[in-house]
């Protein structure tokens, strides 16, 4: 089978969910990767190593913008190039809404969210997250061409090969697919953003106000996580809203998800239950979310946080 | 100003699923409009009453949906279509949105980012490319000036500003609005709004939803004394093996 993943990057740097989306493909059939905006020839070049044979690269700095229309353009011009039959994308906020565009522009079946490697034994089933981490589906996505978005660490990181070829992908754009104008972005600078990590510390109301988020920060600094909160945060402006975990907020899958201060409704559950280890920190015994976690500390975060940070610290030299 | 909002009929947040024949469990299960629908529907009702216009909305469900439908129309929609058909998958829906919206003029057409249901987050892509419009989503913030729209869009770590020009369509979520809660006046008002029901059209190319598999049972909590951080460190490090 032939497939076509869609590379991101970061302030030029690739996103380790795409090279997540690379291995994911390599294991389906051979792997032809696509690119945009400003990125090192030999930072697209290092593609291969995960399996992608060749990178067509779309240099045009219009795209660093992450327009929408314009992305799926690229994709849907890349698909035809390499005459892919599925493409995968691991998901981010513009993949989630790029995705569907390129299936319209394809003529391809898309199925979101999925969570393994496809199962080819009869016919082409994936199995994909449903009732927001409650449950799983099972679905068969008929002959022809394929779109699927990918959840993190659905497979790990494999370096299996040596450099990519790069080449060059010239798309005809027309203004129109670049109707919707970028005109100044929010974003904090430096910050592991909060999708892609692969550990983060989230806190809440038990913080009892937003200027005791220097211990949170103090905690995620010393283990390299994100920052998180619980939407009773956000909603106070405690923490900026794209730090939001839940159902209605950002739904994370890191390795490590510590939650300081947060009861654990199911609401706050159904964004961070498929991250691997959970642990909650909570004065309350009775905390729902001591029932979701895999380790528990009952006890006062202003108490228990400095300690853990002590102790990975100790544990570190 | 013409707006379309489209809405999902979900099972309340805090339902416990389960599956019986191959499909949902509904015994006990309370539908509620898709929380992310709530949000698209309630700017859609706060532009409406600040630039004037009319707010339909569509939710393609059988014939129990319609009481989400009525709630969104009490809420302050002024109609409401309802396409006669279960959902099968995105694809499907988006044709049954489009094959309606296309004769209808409309200045925007709103949703929710994703319904909670089935969380694929793909119908507002699928309606704008089959319209040849505009899509932008996450949409968390939407204004209006003149011809064109002010959107905010969330990104990894942040948002970014856009404009567009009219028509487009928008996947919506907080904190784009507050959720309207009907009153009384809206409630008795809605009886008497039209809700029409299309029949469907038929799509090719759709998915199978084949079984559905709930997750695994999760392990015991290990608790670990507060006073004893090493020892949680450790566990994290030797058991778990994530530091």
């Amino acid at each position: 089978m032939s497939v076509l993943v869609f590379i991101e990057a970061d302030n030029g740097v690739i996103k380790k969910s795409s090279l997540e989306a690379v291995t994911y493909g390599s294991k389906v059939g051979d792997v032809v990767a696509v690119a945009m905006g400003s990125i090192d020839a030999s930072e697209l070049a290092s593609v291969g190593k995960y399996g992608a044979s060749k990178v067509l690269h779309c240099s045009d700095e219009r795209l660093n913008d992450g327009v929408i229309s314009a992305t799926a353009k690229l994709i849907a011009e890349a698909v035809n190039q390499s005459g892919a039959d599925l493409v995968v994308m691991s998901r981010s906020s513009l993949v989630d809404a790029v995705a569907a565009r390129v299936a319209i522009k394809v003529g391809a079946s898309v199925v979101a969210n999925v969570q393994d490697l496809p199962d080819t034994s009869n016919g082409f089933v994936v199995k994909r997250g449903v009732f927001t981490g409650k449950a799983f589906a099972n679905v068969s996505i008929p002959e022809g061409k394929k779109v699927l978005t990918v959840s993190k660490n659905v497979v790990p990181l494999e370096e299996t090969g040596s450099d990519a070829v790069v080449e060059e992908l010239s798309v005809a754009f027309a203004d129109s697919d670049f109707g919707v104008k970028r005109i100044s972005v929010h974003k904090q600078d430096g910050d592991i953003l909060l999708p892609e990590a692969d550990r983060v510390v989230s806190a809440g109301r038990g913080m009892k106000g937003p200027e005791n988020w220097q211990m949170i920060e103090d905690l995620a600094s010393t283990l390299g996580a994100a920052t998180a909160c619980s939407k009773p945060v956000s909603d106070m402006d405690w923490r900026p809203h794209h730090e939001h975990v839940g159902q209605t907020g950002i739904k994370v899958a890191p390795q490590l998800y510590i939650a300081v201060g947060i009861s654990g409704a199911i609401q706050h559950l159904a964004g961070v239950n498929s991250s691997k280890v959970i642990v909650a920190i909570n004065k309350d015994p009775e905390a729902p979310f001591f029932k979701a976690a895999d380790y528990g500390v009952v006890g006062d975060a202003f108490e228990v946080v400095p300690k853990l940070i002590e102790a990975i610290k100790n544990n570190q030299n | 100003m013409k707006i379309l909002v489209c809405i999902s009929h979900v099972p309340d947040t805090t339902t416990k699923i389960k599956f019986a024949d191959n499909k949902l469990d509904t015994n006990g299960v309370q539908f509620i409009i898709g929380p992310y629908d709530d949000f698209a529907l309630a700017r859609a009702v706060e532009i409406k009453e600040k630039e004037g216009g009319t707010v339909t909305v569509l939710n393609v469900g059988l014939a129990d949906t319609e009481p989400s439908i009525r709630k969104a129309l009490a809420i302050g929609a002024d109609d409401a279509v309802r396409i006669n058909a279960e959902p099968v998958d995105s694809l499907f829906v988006a044709k049954q949105i489009v094959e309606y919206a296309k004769s209808q003029d409309y200045d925007m057409i709103l949703m929710g980012r994703e319904s909670s249901d089935y969380n694929s987050g793909l119908v507002h892509g699928l309606v704008g490319e089959l319209m040849d419009w505009p899509s932008i989503a996450p949409t968390m913030r939407l204004d209006i000036d003149g011809s064109t729209a002010k959107l905010h869009r969330e990104i990894e770590g942040g948002h970014e500003e856009v404009e567009v020009a009219m028509p487009f369509v928008a996947g919506c979520q907080e904190p784009i609005a507050e959720w309207k809660i009907p009153n009384m006046r809206g409630i008795m008002m809605a009886r008497k709004k039209p809700l029409q029901v299309v029949e469907p059209v038929a799509v090719e190319g759709v998915t199978t939803y084949q079984s559905f598999e709930l997750p695994e049972e999760k392990g015991d909590c290990k608790m670990v004394d507060a006073g004893q951080m090493d020892e949680l460190v450790g566990l994290l490090k030797n058991e778990a093996r994530v530091l």
